[in-house]
């Protein structure tokens, strides 16, 4: 027996804690975008390894400084979250994107994106995106400059997506749609991680496995998005590409499963996930049937998260008992 | 049969192994006993022994007065030592009768039992259930002779007896039902009687199969059904329980009562049948001492009113290191700073354990699984933060008079952030609020 005088921990229940974390979720976002990762790098070689690192690299940096200046503790850098901002924003860039654009992009998601708003689980939009949406309207034409992957040899200057190709190239009309097995391998032009939707999905559904994402955010936005665009498709194939067109190209893939799916800018009750999803699916399909660009997953989830906030206070979940009359 | 359950809750370790095939042993009765006068919420018992009396094992020392009281025997015979304030494991100093062994365990002259428990009166058997200080022994202590007393408009159509044990640790419950099925379902048919009910329903989770076979083979004799359910936490939360078996919702802010049910947990049947069969009132209960940080695990009979330092030493003491001491189960539980607290009438188990390092705790990501586990589908981490901001009346109409404090939501949370805490510091000031406005 102890002696007397040993002294307990006061602390209010529960006393069980499950082991996952804040970093452990994060990190695991991060395990999940490898494959896309390494798809990047299998496609566009030395521009993915230096386009990586440098917007990792410099997230860290700004997050660091804003921390600092801050006064706030340095160790929340380890908390992952920092990392998979710079990796999805390097993601979503063009490959042949300037250096020092993508710096500017980094800085931005982190700085604007993020600690303006206070830190990790403040801020309102999703990070990356912010930084994405700052280099699209500062930098369009570098940012709309396209090249192909490193398999397929072209010679012209200009490279097009394949969404860009069905907007502005009468692809259907001229029978240049990309198939839809280069779309799943992801052998085709785009942003660095969201050309192969085969590699997306793995990430994605080991995200789902694990359940650090609610399921119900990627299959509202590709249900939402099939219906929207099949109905035109149906109404008139000659003009309007397939649902399942819509789902594989440009970067509905990695936003449906990565950056709609950011806890901190989704909402957390399951009605409100519902709305969030199919409402991003729905601007995402009205914006590359009817918009000014080929592209719409970017602005769509900046949209929708500006509604959250909203979307939790109004959808409240039905409470145990509510239904009984007292 | 498919296993029935509720939605949302958690599925903690079970850690039960440690203690389940330990049957209850009789712990000696100690040389003092503290026996509180208030042992759960509400008012306390008035003394009817003074400083110096000789006391019988089982004789009345205090008088449950009001209705939300129960009264308190002694759990030892000998002579009182004092009758003033004692350490208490609800946190405050209450009113406390402290009695010296003289290890004779005097019997107080019971009233003769001749009669048919089973032909007793309601009311004949709320009088016998609040003359024994029966309390439900599930955690709560709330006095049983209320629970058998349900409203004149509500008429009371089942009795649900919660065998569910949910609560990480413990396997007090567990052995009750292995050692005293008939018991058990005697009781549950007391209750039956008592409040007009016509089905029985005995609850156990599937991680308990032998009791559940034990008990299914002792029900045949009476009308009772044994349910088996999947395994989850809070499954024993009353209203959870409720849903599980019935799919029926007790209303926001209502009663089982509310909606024809009474729920009474496997030990306070014992105990109904104990005080019926024999007129034995209730001195003394069955708990678990287990965790990491007790040498002996085991599974005790005790006297209310032993000290914890008696019950742990009689688990062959605590390991070095272990600075954790629990009342309760590890979910909800009460943290305890000294072993000189007394065991109380819903003192269900004593854990002991080294705690693991402060996990740093980070702002909420909004992951939302606070809210895909919350049994009463609440929005925890919503009411932490309405309580945080003092927006105490979002906080009401977010249902947080709703929280049952079941833990699921702080377990789970990856930012490690004491929700329960937060919700119970809104509880209160929500409840202080109202309580001005009605004034």
């Amino acid at each position: 027996m102890p002696d007397k005088d040993i002294s307990f921990i006061l602390q209010s229940s529960p006393h069980l804690r499950e082991k996952d974390s804040v970093p452990k979720i994060m990190y695991s976002v991060i395990i999940s975008l490898l494959p896309a990762v390494f798809a990047s790098l299998y496609f566009f070689r030395i521009r993915a390894v230096i386009l990586l690192s440098c917007c990792i690299a410099a997230s860290l940096l700004t997050e660091a400084l804003v921390l600092w200046l801050r006064k706030m503790p340095l160790h929340s850098l380890g908390d992952g979250s920092a990392i998979i901002t710079g990796l999805l924003l390097a993601m979503t860039l063009p490959p042949s994107l300037p250096l020092e654009l993508a710096v500017i992009g980094a800085v931005v998601a982190i700085g604007i994106g993020k600690q303006v708003f206070g830190g990790l689980g403040h801020n309102i939009f999703n990070p990356a995106l912010v930084g994405r949406a700052f280099l699209q309207t500062a930098f369009p034409v570098a940012m709309t400059a396209w090249i192909p992957p490193a398999m397929i040899k072209v010679n012209t200057a200009t490279f097009a997506t394949p969404l860009g190709n069905l907007k502005f190239q009468d692809a259907i009309v001229q029978g240049t749609l990309t198939p839809f097995k280069e779309l799943f391998w992801g052998n085709v032009g785009g942003c660095l991680g969201e050309t192969s939707s085969l590699a997306l999905l793995l990430g994605g559904f080991y995200l789902l496995f694990r359940r650090s994402i609610d399921w119900r955010i990627p299959l509202g936005i590709i249900l939402s998005l099939s219906i929207f665009t099949g109905i035109f498709w149906l109404a008139n194939p000659e003009k309007y590409a397939s649902p399942l067109f819509h789902l594989l190209a440009g970067g509905l893939m990695i936003g449906a499963f990565f950056m709609a799916t950011d806890m901190v800018t989704s909402p957390i009750t399951p009605l409100g996930a519902w709305i969030y999803a199919l409402g991003i699916g729905a601007v995402v399909g009205i914006i590359r049937l009817f918009g000014g660009f080929p592209e719409g997953v970017m602005y769509s989830i900046l949209f929708m998260n500006a509604f959250v906030p909203l979307l939790n206070r109004y959808t409240r979940p039905r409470i145990l008992g509510e239904r009984g009359k007292k | 049969m498919r296993a029935k359950t509720f939605p949302h809750g958690i599925h903690p370790f079970e850690f039960k192994e440690l203690t389940a095939e330990k049957p209850l042993e009789p712990l000696p009765p100690p040389e003092k006993v503290f026996i509180p006068l208030l042992q759960h919420f509400g008012s306390p018992a008035e003394p009817l022994v003074n400083k110096g009396d000789e006391v019988a094992l089982g004789q009345k020392i205090g008088e449950g007065k009001t209705l939300f009281s129960a009264s308190v025997h002694a759990s030892v015979s000998g002579k009182v030592l004092a009758v003033d304030h004692h350490l208490h494991p609800g946190g405050n100093p209450v009113p406390t009768v402290t009695v010296a062994n003289d290890g004779e365990d005097r019997l107080v002259s019971l009233e003769k039992q001749d009669e048919d428990p089973f032909s007793l009166t309601p009311e004949e058997i709320r009088q016998k259930v609040k003359e024994a200080g029966i309390v439900g022994l599930g955690g709560a202590a709330f006095p049983t002779a209320v629970k058998l007393t349900p409203p004149q408009d509500k008429p009371i159509d089942t009795i649900i007896i919660n065998g569910c044990e949910c609560e990480p640790m413990l396997t007090a419950d567990y052995r009750l039902m292995l050692e005293y099925p008939e018991d058990i379902l005697k009781g549950g048919e007391i209750v039956r009687l008592a409040t007009g009910a016509k089905r029985l329903i005995v609850g156990i989770e599937n991680n308990k199969l032998s009791a559940f076979e034990t008990l299914k083979k002792y029900a045949q004799n009476f009308k009772t059904e044994i349910a088996l359910l999947k395994t989850k936490y809070p499954q024993g939360a009353e209203k959870n329980l409720i849903f599980a078996l019935l799919q029926r919702e007790v209303p926001r802010g209502g009663l089982p009562f509310d909606v024809g049910i009474v729920v009474q947990n496997v030990g306070t049947a014992k105990a109904i049948w104990d005080a019926m069969s024999q007129g034995i009132p209730l001195y003394q209960r069955a708990i678990t001492v287990s965790g990491s940080g007790i040498n002996e695990p085991k599974n005790l009979l005790v006297r209310i009113g032993t000290p914890f330092k008696d019950i742990v030493e009689f688990c062959g003491g605590l390991k070095n290191g272990a600075d954790m001491l629990i009342m309760g189960g590890p979910m909800m539980g009460i943290s305890q700073w000294s072993l000189d607290v007394p065991l109380i009438k819903g003192t269900s188990g004593i854990l002991a354990w080294d705690s693991s390092p402060h996990a740093l705790e980070y702002a909420c990501i909004s992951c939302s699984r606070c809210v895909r586990h919350c049994p009463m589908c609440l929005v925890p981490t919503q009411l932490m933060k309405f309580v945080k901001y003092e927006n105490f009346s979002a906080a009401e109409n977010w249902g947080i008079l709703d929280c049952v404090e079941c833990g699921s939501c702080q377990y789970v949370c990856p930012a490690k952030i004491p929700l329960v805490h937060w919700i119970r510091l809104g509880k209160n000031k929500v409840i202080s609020l109202k309580r001005k406005k009605s004034a």
